[in-house]
This record gives C-alpha cells, structure tokens and sequence, in this order.
C-alpha cells in the first residue's frame, strides 16, 4: 500500500498549494457577490458556478478547504502537544500521579463529544467576527481532543520509563526534566506522529459536523461545513452536480488523511 | 487451562467464581459512575457559571428595553454569586427531580426530556442493532471466506462512511427521502466493521486455530469455538462505544431530519445558548453513556473470567 499513501501524500500537497494561493488561483474573493449571477451554472468566470448570494463557488471552495487544512493540523498539533505533556508526566511519574491524571482523563472521554463541543461553543461570546470564530471553533476542538491520545501516551511512556536505557540514564545521573525531555519524549515521537495523523481528519470531520448545523465558523467566511450545508438546497430534480464538487474533494482530503498512517501505525 | 477459582468450603455453598466477581465489580462500577456524574456535573456547573456569556443575553441586546429593564435582567441572572453554592443548590434540584427550566422553551427539562429521550433511545438502539450485525457478519464473511474481492469492496464501503460526517449523511437522506433512524446504522457500521475484522483476522491466525483448522474443522466450528471466544471480550468492550458514537450522530440526524429527540433539543438549546439546558442534556448522555460502557465493560469481564 506504499503506492496508495505517496498518491494521498502528493494529493494532499497539490490541495495545500492550491489552498495557500487561493488569493492567485481564486478568480474572485470568498466574499463578494455576483449581484446578478445568483445560482448561476459553470462558465469560464465562474468554474463551479455561484451561489444563491452570487458567490463564486471556485473561490470559496479554495478559501474554505485553506482554513480547515491549515487550522485542523493546528488543532491537531495542539492536541498532540497537549496530550504528550498530560500522558508523558502521567505516565514518567507513574503512581498516583498517574492514577489521578487517568481519572481526569477517564471522565473526560466520558462525555459525549459533539455534546461537549455544543455546550462549550454554545458558552462562547455571539457577537464575535468570522476569524475569531474560526480560531474558537478549532481551537476549541485542539483543547477538547487530547484525552484519547493522552491515554496512549501514557502508557507508551509509563512502558518506557521502566525500559532499560531510561534505567542505565538514570544510573548515569539523569533524572528529571533532563530525562523526560532528553530521553522520552524523542522516544515518544512515533506515537506523537501517530496521533497527530488520526486527529486531523476527526477534526475536519468535528468542524464539518459543526459547520453544517450552523455552530461552526461564521459567514462570510468558507469553511468545509459551511460549503457542504449548500447541500441542503441540493435537488436531485434541478441536477446542479457541481454542487457535489466540496464533497467529493471532503472525501478525498479525508481518506487521504487515512491513508497517510501505515497499517502498523494505526490503533487496532 | 486456568484453575477454575470458587469461594472455598462445602461443596453445596460453592459459588461460582465469575458470579462473585462479576458482583463485586458492580458496586465499585455504580461508584465510579456516580463520581463522574457528580464531577462532570461540578464541571458541567462551572462552565455555566464561569462561562463569558454568563449572564448576558440576547434580550441585553433589545434597544426597545430601558436602562432599568436591563438592569433587572442581568440582576436576575446574577443572582448566585458562589460556585460552590450554586453547585449544592443544583444539586439538591437535581436530587428533587427538578433539571431546571429551559429558557428558550420557557418548559420543565425534566418534561422535556421525558418526552424526547424515548425517540432517541429508539433511533440509537435501531442504529446500533442494523451497524452492529452489518459491520460484524460482513467482518465474519470477510475473515471466513478470505475473499479479496469482499474485503476490497467492505475496505472500500468503510473507507467512504468514514470520510463523511454524519451531518453530511443526514442531509443525503434527506435528500433521498430515506428512513432517518437506519442513518445511525451507517454510522457505526465501518467502526464495528473495522474493528471486528482487524480483531477477527488476528485470532483466527493464533496458533491454536490454525491447528484446528489443520485438524479438519469446518468453518463454523472454528468460528465459533476458537476465534470468537479470543476476540469476544474486546468485542463486547466496543459495544459501549459505540452507544457513545450513536448518542453523538444523533445531534446531526435529528436536527436536519427533523426527529424530535434530545439531539434535537441539544442543537436547539446550542443555537438558543440555553446552557443550562445543554449542560443537563450532556449529563443525561454522559450518565447512559458511562452505564453502557460499564455494562459491557462487565458483560467483557465476565466472559473473560469465564472462558479462563
């Protein structure tokens, strides 16, 4: 399947590209209207055609797939970042400090996710711009996300601070921060990588879900929810294909996120 | 083979070992539930309270309201200044029966629920009973029959169920005018496929499978007798998960197909802000959510110890 990851690879930096030049690529920006075009089919100016508001699908469709790809890694980085510094100390202190830690982080798998998520963007100030409700929605999903991967790491580290070379470390005098971040935190990348991999595309998913019930990033401002919600005016009678367009790239950025892990890197 | 432990003394008041511990297991089970429920409510109260829209409304916004009216809304809403008393004070509702009332309802929480928990239930155990033989008989096919061609095509089934949301998948049904509830089928279909074919294909290469099936035994009996025993305690662990996954796509499913369930009212009370709503919605979720995992948790444990 070696085949199957470069092709996901190769696809996933041709779509980067293309998203980080939007401003070049894009015949229009995300945001303006085409007054007199609402609904208007595929043309030369309008490759996917527009929207019932006159927008540029093309262009939107570019602006939108750049923010999840940029900030669901974020949110993905974030998550890993926070579940190694959670399940590293948990799992190098070991003992209580570790019998707490997976308690805290027990209770917090418990509950329900998109519920989790809901309540908390729910809590959040209404009157906030379309930027900053993007960075809340992901940001959100980053600081939300870390006990599942917190749970491996533990374990990972707790296996690692009794293996050897962490016992001939600490003979040789290295004890502390020195240790965790000298000796078993280069040993927990692998793990880490892992679990960076998997949050991504359950992140694109999340803010898709969340778009898509009007709690995710705020109009005018594209996002992969936003754009797969037109679906909800989609009519098999009035056959407009190109509406399907966002879903099918959603489809392919998101196996190819799956993809990206080898078998043996993957949980069971 | 294990020794088989029973409660030492005379052989007629000799308990069977599972039994014990399988009873032993359920108070510390009903223990540990309970705390969660009460520190995720404690959380759950916290987020209410400390929350930055906290006491703001949208009625604040209303330029037909005086000075004084304001003034009179916000008093109303800050009237529990500590956070501990206002975590005893729930409490004691919640020990009352009294969830509250929602604001954008202006209706008893508890009466709400009531009324929308059983569409729910009735979706999620639908959804869980078609995802759960779905994933697992074609698991088994695959495994069994070791057909390239049924594994490339379940691969490639779950590999697209897995790449849409459950939000694009209710919308799809709406659009082909499908039964909504088979929606949560989909949905923890390729997390049961997934997981029982990995799980299935690795017991059926043990040692001790591969004798029997050098032995001669048919499919079914190897299946039966040796592989789903091995995997049969991971399997029953991912029955509560996937309770979890059900109750979570049932916000999309029953707020675009129009069901009238507590997914529904959670998006409404999300898109109102009616926190307090949602915080009760999350507890009620989380509690089923924690017995579900706790029973298959026992329901694993058991077959575990008894298979020893």
């Amino acid at each position: 399947m070696k085949w199957a990851r470069t092709t996901a690879i190769v696809f996933l930096l041709a779509v980067s590209a293309a998203c980080l030049l939007a401003n070049v690529i894009a015949p229009s920006s995300y945001a303006h209207q085409f007054r007199e075009e609402p609904n208007a089919s595929p043309s030369r100016q309008h490759l996917l055609g527009t929207d019932d508001l006159g927008r540029d699908r093309f262009s939107r469709l570019l602006y939108g797939t750049r923010v999840s790809l940029l900030l669901a890694p974020a949110a993905g980085l974030l998550t890993s970042l926070l579940a190694a510094f959670v399940g590293g100390i948990a799992g190098f202190a070991g003992g209580w400090v570790e019998r707490c830690v997976m308690a805290g982080t027990d209770l917090f798998l418990s509950l329900p996710w998109l519920f989790l998520l809901i309540t908390v963007r729910a809590l959040l100030p209404l009157n906030v711009s379309p930027i900053v409700s993007v960075l809340i929605t992901f940001a959100m999903l980053g600081c939300l996300g870390w006990a599942g991967a917190a749970r491996i790491i533990c374990a990972d580290a707790g296996a690692l601070a009794q293996s050897d070379f962490i016992l001939l470390a600490r003979a040789s005098g290295s004890a502390g921060f020195r240790l965790l971040w000298r000796h078993l935190l280069p040993n927990l990348k692998p793990v880490l990588y892992a679990q960076f991999w998997i949050s991504v595309p359950v992140f694109i998913l999340t803010e898709a879900n969340l778009g898509i019930l009007g709690l995710g990033v705020a109009e005018p401002l594209p996002s992969w929810g936003s754009l797969l919600r037109e679906l909800e005016g989609f009519s098999t009678a009035s056959a407009q294909p190109w509406q399907l367009v966002p879903l099918i790239l959603f489809i392919l950025v998101v196996s190819s996120f799956h993809l990206v892990l080898t078998k043996e890197e993957l949980p069971v | 083979m294990a020794h088989r432990r029973t409660r030492p003394g005379p052989k007629y008041l000799e308990w069977p070992a599972e039994g014990i511990e399988t009873l032993s297991a359920l108070p510390k089970l009903a223990g540990k539930i309970l705390i969660t429920v009460l520190i995720g409510g404690f959380l759950g109260a916290t987020l209410v309270r400390l929350a930055p829209g906290f006491g703001v409304d949208e009625e604040d916004l209303d330029s037909r309201l005086s000075a004084q009216s304001i003034q009179a809304l916000r008093a109303k809403e800050a009237r529990e200044p500590n956070l501990l008393a206002f975590y005893f004070r729930y409490l004691n509702r919640l020990l009352h029966g009294d969830l509250g009332i929602s604001r954008t309802l202006q209706r008893p929480v508890l009466q709400l629920v009531a009324e929308r928990l059983p569409e729910t239930l009735k979706s999620v155990v639908l959804g869980l009973a078609l995802g759960w033989s779905a994933g697992f008989f074609l698991a088994v096919a695959i495994v069994m029959s070791r057909a390239w061609y049924l594994d490339l095509l379940g691969s490639l089934l779950v590999g697209i169920l897995l790449c849409l949301p459950a939000a694009v998948l209710a919308l799809l049904f709406v659009l082909a005018q499908a039964p909504a509830r088979l929606l949560l089928g989909l949905v923890v279909f390729p997390k049961i496929f997934r997981y029982s074919r990995n799980l299935l294909a690795r017991s059926s290469a043990l040692p001790h499978v591969l004798t029997a099936r050098a032995k001669g035994l048919g499919n079914m009996r190897v299946l039966v007798w040796h592989i789903l025993p091995m995997a049969a305690p991971q399997l029953l662990a991912l029955l509560g998960v996937t309770v979890s996954v059900a109750f979570t796509a049932a916000i999309p499913m029953e707020a675009l197909c129009d069901i009238p369930g507590i997914g529904q009212l959670a998006w409404k009370a999300a898109l109102g802000r009616d926190v307090a709503l949602l915080v009760n919605l999350t507890m009620i979720v989380t509690l089923v959510t924690l017995v579900a995992n706790s029973a298959s948790d026992l329901l694993g444990r058991t077959f575990r110890v008894s298979e020893a």
